[in-house]
This record gives C-alpha cells, structure tokens and sequence, in this order.
C-alpha cells in the first residue's frame, strides 16, 4: 500500500495496538499530527513535553503495555530529555517519536534542530535517527519489541519531517530479527537446582523483591516461594506492590528509607534472594556490610546487573516468572530455626499502627488514608520528596502497579502526569496523588488535562512550604544551615486548583483531618485537599 | 591487566559514539579502540584494548552486549595474533640516515617516504615492539607519530561467529 511516512508510522503505532499517545505538536511533527486525524488513537494534549513522558509512564505501569509520547524537533525534544531518564532508570517500556529537520539539514544548526539521538543514548535502552522511510515501519516494529522484551526501556524515534513525507510502500514486517538483541528468558536449570540446594540448607532466608517482580507479572510466584520457604519479603521502592503489605511475611522496604525489620532481617540472614532487583546504592547502603552473613541468590532479566553492586554466589539471567516457576517445582523445605519469631519482635519493635492520634502528621493522614480507601482499585502516585517517602512507608500496598513512583532518578514533577497517565490506562482506577508543594509546581500546567480529559485525580498535597527533603538534608549534615530551600512564594494551592476546575479544600487543625480524608475519597471529581504540613517532620529515622 | 576485546557491531551510523560514550560513562579505560568493516558490509569489527581486573572486564562485556547494535562480544587476549601499525616522522640529516636504517633493519620496518630533513618510517607489530622502536629513535628527534591501535584474531580455526541462527556455542 503506498503512504508517507507519517502515515507508516501511525499505521505501525495502530499494528502495536497503541491506543493513547501522549504529544505536543510543531512544525517538524506536522506530517504526524496530520494523519493522526485519520487515525483512531486518542491522542492526549499534554502541557509541557516532560510530562508526556511520564504520563506515558504511568499509562505504561498500569497497563503494562508500551507507553507512547510525541514532541517536536529541538525544544520538544530535549523537553522530553528528563521523562526519558526517569523511565529509563526504572525500566518502563516507553516509545517516544521526535520530529526532526529534514535530513539534508542536518547538522547545519538549523532552526530547531538537535541532536537528540545523541542526547538521549545515555539513558536510553535504543534510539533511531530514520533517514530512509522505507525503514519507518521496520524500525517502529524494533522500537516496541526493544522496549517491551527483556528489561524493559525508553526507545527514541526521531523522524526528519521530509522521511515523514515521503511515499512509500507500507510492508510491516512479520517479526522483528536483531542479531544483537535476545533476552534471555529461561533461567538455566542447574543453577535453579542450585538455589533449590540453597534452600535446602538455609534456616534464615530471605526475599529482596524488586520492580522486575512487578514487570514480569510475578506477584503469585513471589508469595508462593515465600509460603513454602517460610521467608520473609522485603521489597525494593519499586518493588512496593510485589508482595502485600499487610502479609505477616512482609519486612516493607529495604534501604535507606526502609523499615527496621527488613534492614535488620537482611543483615541476619543466612540466604538472601534478590529477585528483579537491581539493588541500587539507596537499598544496600555499604556493600561491604550487606547482607554480610548470607548466601546470595541474584535473578533478573538483565545480566549486567548481576554482580554489578554486590557480589552473587549464584546468579541466575532470566526473566523472574520463568524462573521462579521453575524453582517451585522443586520440593522446597528449608531448615527449621526460630527465624520467623525473629522477624516478628524485629517487626513489632517498631510497629507504628495505632501509635498515631488524630494529628496533622503525614504518619498518621497516610495510615487513616491507608485503611479507608478500597485497595482493590486504588492506585496510589507519589512525586519526590520526603512525602514520598512517607507513602512508601505508611501507605500499605497490597497488589503490584498500584503504587507508583520514581525510584531511580526521584524526578520531582513525576506524579501529577504519572497520575494521570495511570487514571487515562483504566478510568475505573481511583488514582490518589500524594505531592508536595515544590514537586507540584514542576508539574502543575498539568493540572489543564483533568479537565480537558475529564479524569478524576484526588491530589493530596503535604504543604510544608519547602523543599523538605533538602532541608532535613541541611538540617542533618549542615548544621541547620538552611539555604535555598524555603517556597516563601508560594501560590494559594487551593485557590490555584480552584482555577483549573478542581474543588479544593485545605485542612490546618487536628479536626479537620478525618473529614477531609474522607472527602478526598469519596469525591466523584477530582479534587484537591492540601494539607499545612510542619516543615519539621522528618522521614528518619524511619523506624516504621 | 590489558584485555583486548574483539567486538562485532552493527555497521549503523552512530554505533561508534554509542561504544565511546559507554567506554567513557562508566569510566572504563580505553588503551586503543580500532574499527573498520568485515567481509560482511553490514557488520563491523572492533578491537578494543582495555586495562582492568576482572570485575571491570566483565562489568564492560555486559554492559557492551547491553548495545542493541553490539552483536558479540569476544575477549581475544588468551590465544590471538594481534597487530598494530605506526608511523613516525623521525628527524633525518645525511649523518643519521644510516643509523637510523639500521634500527629500521633490524626491527624489519619500512622507510616510506624520505626528505632532506626527515625519513618516515611504516612498522607493523605488538604494542612493545612499536614502543621499543619508538624508544630508539627518539634520540633522533621523533617529529610526528601516528599509530592505528591493535587489531587481533584468534589463532588457528576459531572464528567468532555471529549469525542469527546460531543461538549459542
Ligand atoms: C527535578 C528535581 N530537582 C531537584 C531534586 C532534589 N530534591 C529532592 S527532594 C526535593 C524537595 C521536594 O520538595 P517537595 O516536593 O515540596 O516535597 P517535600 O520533601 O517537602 O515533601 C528536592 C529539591 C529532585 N529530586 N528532582
């Protein structure tokens, strides 16, 4: 069939099933934009073109499809630069299509011509410049199966605007053939014997839990593995959801930020299973002193992880479903020991529940907030700061893609364009932001989409009128010399919210608190309750 | 300790900034980094000398084999021939030519170009022979040098092989 370019592409997004692509239009997407018209993908005006991406993100965690965002040559582009390091630090499959100069003008510094390939290849799984149109429905093919398979990953497509008007016969090839390109799926059979041996002789194991559980659908695997071994699951921050929160067998979080009991279950155990994780620096702390007195079982999809940060006694290169099928079936039994009893003083040590009374604190807004809304359809967005880490500690997560947040790169501006992302991938989702009033406004033109898109996004907004984070910073290792981090200019967020359609409600006393919880909650509109947050609320230490 | 790495690549444009930027990102030390194309037009082939312990070495091959357009990723350093290729543009009067014809002799370099000032001078070898030679005729003045970086195959029948088909071996 002959058609453009343009039109090969967007025939190739619709072959990929994509439904939504998240864009921002200008002259060198114009061919683009154009067959759009004729196209029966929704495509969602975004306001500023980082946040695409990371609507495309949270489209992309929810559904577990391919995320898709379009920008224009030189601005739009580079405006996509940091939404692409976001979901290239958590591995989340996006597909982003650039506009760019003609070919023949290339690297002449054209009117807004950047080399965005160039930029992006750092922190991208794959880019192409398409110079030929021919290879536009090719290449549109690779770019889905390269960030859908393996680890997961940002793909970049940067399109010359005269490629996108080109005629060409549209051939959508059968299969994708990359000779560079093949995962590794199957865990290799004698070192799943191994770790089976590994069981065997362990009396204190335990399960490190991360995002690559969430992506590989294996939440079902996990708990089985962790009933019949009798051990206790820690999750990464992107492997909240993997295991559920509630579950006596659940440590929280690993790391920095993490609770008590995983930290010290970690350090005590003789067997350590680190699934889908690629325990970044944040989860570890030293190296030297993790997990010091354990066996360490590695799998993830990704080979280059293994072995990376800590060092593995058996690694095993797979993906974490395949693999753990093949684990289980293996009669598991492990040695009898008091380990779980263990866990369980580590764990009520600093048990928090009930420790709060009504107040004003973020520990007890997220625990009220944690037992009321129903957990089955709720999807809980953080953005970055200390209220994130409030979240992950206090908000109890029960099933894997319903929290979401930005672990690797804590990219401020995330969650309201996530949030909606994640409302625009299953309106039946009840999708509940937890920001802070710096991260808000590095994405707040967002707001616009709520009603454009008529999506309901419940906003709860800590406002401590600073950079928190920062400033404990400062307030810890600087002496409370504070510098730079106090939002003296702050807008009326309520007022603000107000002004994009958004009822909004702000609660500062004790009182008020329960109601407003319920509120936010059982709104049918979107809504936004701001919270005046004290600015001297820690997150550590964290002894949840 | 040097490594050489033998890495067969997709001829893509951009493949040598994508293997460059790795090599600099992750603060791997490169000794030389030489390319050009094989016997098929569509792949290239790197050598790549590269001093690390093991940990860096491996930590390296991964991330390589990472790259989309990178196909295969050898560590030739055991059992290979590997070559390098220099010039030097040494000083040259009529009372230093023959000395320095000798040294050429003896190393079995080639003069390949000559002035009334200078001679240039082709060798072919492993590194230290192309040091060694550098060092004898630096006391002649050494006016410019150029030097391609080590190639290398494996010895004997091995070949790395890459096709789409043979899954592993
Ligand atoms: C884009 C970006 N810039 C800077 C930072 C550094 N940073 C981390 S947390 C933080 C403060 C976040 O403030 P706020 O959103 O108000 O949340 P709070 O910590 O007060 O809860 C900053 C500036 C970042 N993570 N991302």
């Amino acid at each position: 069939m002959r058609m453009t370019g343009a039109q090969a592409i967007i025939k190739s997004l619709e072959r990929n099933n994509v439904k939504v692509i998240f864009g921002y239009p200008g002259g060198a997407v114009l061919p683009l934009y154009d067959s759009l018209m004729d196209s029966s993908i929704k495509h969602v005006l975004v306001r500023q073109e980082q946040a695409a991406v990371h609507e495309a993100s949270g489209y992309a965690r929810i559904t577990g499809e391919v995320g898709v965002c379009m920008a224009t040559s030189g601005p739009g582009a580079t405006n996509l630069v940091t939404g692409i390091a976001t979901a290239y630090m958590d591995s989340i499959p996006i597909v982003a299509i650039t506009g760019q100069v003609p070919v023949e003008m290339i690297g002449r510094d054209v009117f807004q011509e950047v080399d965005i390939t160039g930029a992006t290849e750092p922190f991208c799984k794959h880019n192409y410049l398409v110079k030929d149109a021919r290879e536009l429905p090719r290449i549109i093919a690779e770019a889905f199966y390269i960030a859908s398979t393996g680890r997961p990953g940002p793909v970049l497509v940067d399109v010359p605007k005269d490629v996108a008007m080109e005629e060409i016969d549209y051939n959508y090839p059968d299969r994708v053939e990359l000779r560079g390109y093949k995962p590794t799926y199957a865990g290799h059979p004698l070192q799943i014997k191994r770790v089976a041996k590994a069981i065997e002789k362990c009396s204190r194991p335990v399960i490190c839990a991360g995002g690559g559980v969430i992506t590989s659908n294996a939440a079902d695997e996990i708990a089985q593995l962790s009933q019949r071994i009798k051990a206790p699951v820690a999750t990464t921050l992107m492997g909240i959801g993997a295991f559920p929160g509630d579950h006596p067998l659940s440590l929280g979080m690993l790391g920095q930020h993490g609770s008590y009991a995983a930290n010290r279950a970690v350090a005590m155990a003789d067997l350590l299973i680190v699934i889908g994780a690629r325990l970044g620096d944040r989860a570890t702390g030293s190296t030297d002193t993790f997990a010091a007195n354990a066996v360490i079982v590695h799998i993830d999809i990704d080979p280059a992880e293994i072995g990376k940060n800590v060092n593995t006694n058996i690694p095993i290169v797979g993906d974490v479903k395949c693999t753990l099928t093949e684990l289980l079936k293996y009669n598991l039994k492990r040695q009898d020991s008091d380990w779980l009893q263990d866990i369980k003083a580590w764990k009520d040590k600093y048990h928090h529940k009930g420790l709060f009374c009504r107040s004003l604190k973020p520990g007890y807004i997220l625990t009220r907030l944690s037992d009321k809304v129903d957990k089955d359809k709720t999807v809980l967005v953080t953005d970055v700061g200390q209220h994130q880490i409030w979240a992950g500690n206090y908000y109890t997560v029960k099933k894997p893609r319903t929290f979401l947040t930005s672990g690797g790169l804590g990219t401020m501006g995330y969650g309201l364009p996530a949030a909606i992302g994640a409302k625009l991938a299953d309106r039946n989702n009840e999708v509940i932001l937890v920001t802070g009033d710096g991260s808000l406004q590095m994405s707040l033109q967002e707001l616009a989409l709520l009603k454009q898109e008529d999506l309901v996004v419940k906003i709860l907004l800590f406002n401590n009128n600073a950079l928190g984070m920062v400033r404990e910073l400062q307030q810890q290792h600087y002496n409370c010399r504070y510098c730079q981090v106090h939002l003296t200019g702050n807008p009326d967020f309520c007022k603000l919210a107000e002004a994009y359609g958004l009822p909004a409600l702000r609660v500062d006393r004790e009182d008020e608190v329960d109601e407003a919880i319920d509120t936010l909650i059982n709104s049918k509109t979107s809504v936004l309750v701001e919270v005046k947050t004290d600015v001297n609320e820690k997150t550590s230490p964290c002894r949840v | 300790m040097k490594h050489t790495l033998s890495v067969l690549v997709e001829n893509n444009p951009g493949v040598l900034s994508r293997i460059s930027g790795l090599f600099s990102r992750r603060g791997f030390n490169i000794d030389s980094l030489a390319v050009g194309v094989t016997e098929d037009k569509n792949v290239s082939r790197m050598t790549i000398v590269v001093d690390g312990d093991n940990y860096t070495i491996e930590q390296l091959t991964k991330q390589l084999n990472k790259l989309i357009d990178v196909i295969k990723v050898t560590d030739i350093s055991k059992d290979s021939v590997i070559r390098e290729l220099a010039l030097i543009k040494v000083n040259a009067s009529l009372s230093t030519r023959n000395e320095i014809l000798q040294i050429v002799y003896i190393f079995r370099a080639k003069v390949i170009d000559i002035s009334k000032s200078t001679m240039t001078i082709e060798i072919t070898g492993n590194s230290q022979k192309i040091t060694a030679l550098e060092e004898l005729l630096q006391p002649f003045g050494i006016k410019e040098m150029v030097r391609t970086g080590a190639i290398g195959l494996e010895r004997g029948q091995k070949v790395i092989k890459y096709t789409i088909n043979d899954e592993e071996e």
